[in-house]
């Protein structure tokens, strides 16, 4: 049963993500303005142009343009970037892993602030609920557009608390292996890279983690309150458990699923926020690659890009497809 | 972002519309949420419209013997320049006055033209059921698996920049936070005593759709329509922010905010006064939208 309908999702997934593919494409070829002739300039005489159209392949006609496309997306190949002259995926094979550390990162923190908050305003039971629901509402509003741009303001210009653009301090040179830098500094035991990663972290990190915290903290205390007039709950207490013991134990148990559920399409909607949040902190991940690719016209990368988000949006969606359906005991046993 | 929680109830919310009215209006003026952020985008409205009169200075009048003069209070102000000026000399106070008529521009028309394609969309879906929802809901899924905020940077980068290409992108991107929560509502309502009576009575489909389920849904709507206007102010205020909304001679919240990134240690206020303006107004929106909800929504009352 359980494993029947994750097929049938699965492939839900794979015609999405196709159909992402199609209308990105489609997008591309209606859009005025060749990325040609800006690549080179007006001084380009017109056999220039034309043999870097056929360069690109862009003197196909549309349906053979995309059958390639497609045909090298099954190939592992992305094309050429037009405005940077290198191959997409190995560019986004550079930049991904800043922008999955920055999400997780990201999510980390709003997992802890939105699960502390929530249990707390759990365990207070109406004493400052007044707070936590107004400061609530206030994070439930703002968006990580203007966090981000409040954060750099106060937390780095009036403050100087954290670096405002970058990912490492520039005068280092820390030889990583790979891409993830923050994963490799704690595994290899750097702990001043780790320092410095996460400080220029803290300020978009936390700028995308709010909104996913408010939405977690109005979900989460609901499902909690619920939870704790449940007869499991009062049996414990009968039994003589603490308060807190039976809120992030006993009622949480029972309130996380409901609440990955109701909060799932949020996640996808902060791996959305890197694109802006990344341009206003100079941060080399793909979210801030992908303005560029739009201003400059890049149309390889602006597919890849998109393709690489679309990914991402559905194969979170049915991680968390996948867990809700795990934490939920009736269809575990089901 | 917040519609997560929100319209489930209002399903069980039926019940003719006409009677409700008059109670409506009193639970709108009962509701501090609404009086208050209703009253701030009021005053936002009598701003954008007045801006001529009210602004102190002309938003575009440089003059470099003024420049970057710190708000009134600071060491160093002038007096006329409430919120100082920038690097050019411009009044920032008057800049954030005329701002408020893009910013505003795009809130109302941008949210609307989303509401009213994806309020389509998803009556026709949850009404029909079958083919027509099946197609509506993929096109949903499709459109949600896109990053929303490259979406409309890419299709104003594809129409040519302007307040027109900014209302185009927010209505083609946002359709579908209507067309999900109206298509749930709808569904729900199908099933409800008074539309299955109006099928005996034998009224034709689209007069049911129209005419019986739409004001049965239109509470959650005008909530959502005033959350979408938010929204709507903070992608404007993106896409000024990454140079791609309107030209630059005239003054928008975004367009500020970039500029001030520049100058930001030098004059921290062209930067602060449109950022702490586009917090309050969305905001504003946000409670306003809120407080709709709770108003209209005879279970929350409860």
């Amino acid at each position: 049963m359980l494993a029947s309908s994750l097929i049938k999702r699965a492939v839900m997934a794979a015609v999405t993500l196709f159909g992402v593919a199609v209308i990105v494409f489609l997008l591309l070829r209606v859009a005025p303005g060749d990325p040609i002739a800006m690549m080179i300039g007006p001084g380009a005489s017109a056999e220039d142009i034309a043999s870097l159209r056929a360069h690109y392949g862009l003197d196909q006609p549309f349906l053979t343009q995309f059958v390639i496309w497609l045909a090298g997306i099954l190939h592992g190949d992305l094309g050429t970037s037009i405005s940077l002259h290198r191959n997409v995926v190995e560019l986004l094979r550079e930049r991904l892993p800043a922008t999955l550390e920055l999400a997780i990162v990201a999510c980390a923190v709003a997992v802890i602030l939105g699960g502390s908050v929530a249990i707390l305003g759990t365990w207070l039971r109406g004493r400052g609920e007044g707070a936590i629901d107004a400061a609530n509402g206030i994070m439930l509003a703002v968006p990580d557009f203007v966090w981000a741009l409040a954060f750099v303001l106060v937390l780095g210009v009036f403050w100087q608390a954290f670096p405002l653009s970058g990912r490492i301090d520039p005068s280092i040179d820390p030889h990583f292996t790979t891409g993830f830098y923050l994963f490799e500094s704690i595994f290899t035991g750097r702990f001043d890279l780790t320092r410095d990663i996460l400080a220029h972290m803290a300020m978009p990190a936390l700028a995308l983690a709010l909104p996913l915290a408010a939405i977690i903290i109005r979900i989460l205390k609901d499902a909690l309150s619920e939870a704790m007039l449940q007869d499991y709950v009062l049996l414990a207490r009968v039994k003589g458990m603490s308060e807190l013991r039976l809120i992030a134990g006993e009622a949480l148990r029972n309130a996380v699923g409901p609440t990955l559920a109701l909060t799932g399409v949020q996640f996808t909607f902060l791996i959305g926020g890197t694109v802006i949040v990344e341009r206003i902190f100079a941060y080399p991940g793909i979210g801030s690659m992908a303005i560029d690719a739009v201003i400059n016209r890049d149309l390889p990368l602006i597919q890849g890009l998109v393709l690489v988000f679309g990914a991402l949006f559905i194969l979170i969606n049915l991680a968390i497809d996948v867990a809700v359906a795990a934490l939920n005991p009736r269809l575990r046993h089901g | 972002m917040a519609e997560v929680a929100l319209n489930h109830d209002a399903a069980v919310a039926a019940g003719p519309p006409k009677l409700r009215r008059r109670s409506a209006l009193r639970a709108l003026l009962a509701q501090p949420k609404v009086v208050f952020a209703g009253g701030f985008i009021v005053l936002l409205i009598l701003l954008a419209l007045f801006a001529p009169v009210i602004a102190p200075h002309d938003p575009l009048d440089q003059d470099l013997l003024s420049g970057t003069l710190p708000p009134a209070g600071f060491a160093g102000a002038q007096p006329g320049y409430w919120l100082g000026t920038d690097d050019l000399g411009r009044d920032v106070l008057s800049r954030l006055i005329y701002g408020t008529r893009v910013a505003l521009t795009v809130a109302f028309v941008a949210a609307f033209a989303a509401a009213l394609l994806g309020t389509v969309l998803g009556l026709f879906a949850g009404f029909y059921g079958g083919a027509v929802d099946a197609i509506v809901s993929r096109l949903v899924e499709i459109w949600m698996a896109f990053p929303p905020v490259l979406l409309s940077i890419l299709i104003v980068a594809i129409m040519g920049s302007g307040v027109r290409s900014v209302i185009v992108a927010i209505a083609i991107i946002d359709w579908t936070r209507f067309a999900r929560v109206v298509r749930a509502e709808t569904m729900a309502q199908a099933k409800a005593d008074y539309v299955v009576a109006a099928r005996v009575l034998g009224f034709g489909r689209l007069a049911i759709l129209f005419r019986e389920i739409l004001p049965n849904v239109a509470p959650v709507l005008l909530a959502l329509v005033t959350l979408e206007m938010g929204i709507a102010v903070i992608v404007e205020a993106i896409l000024s922010f990454v140079g791609l909304s309107v030209s630059s001679d005239t003054p928008t919240w975004g367009g500020m905010i970039a500029q001030g990134r520049q100058i930001i240690y030098q004059a921290w206020w062209v930067f602060a006064a449109p950022l702490a303006a586009l917090f309050a107004t969305v905001l504003a929106f946000n409670q306003l939208g809120d407080g709709l909800r709770r108003a209209l929504d005879p279970v929350m009352q409860r």
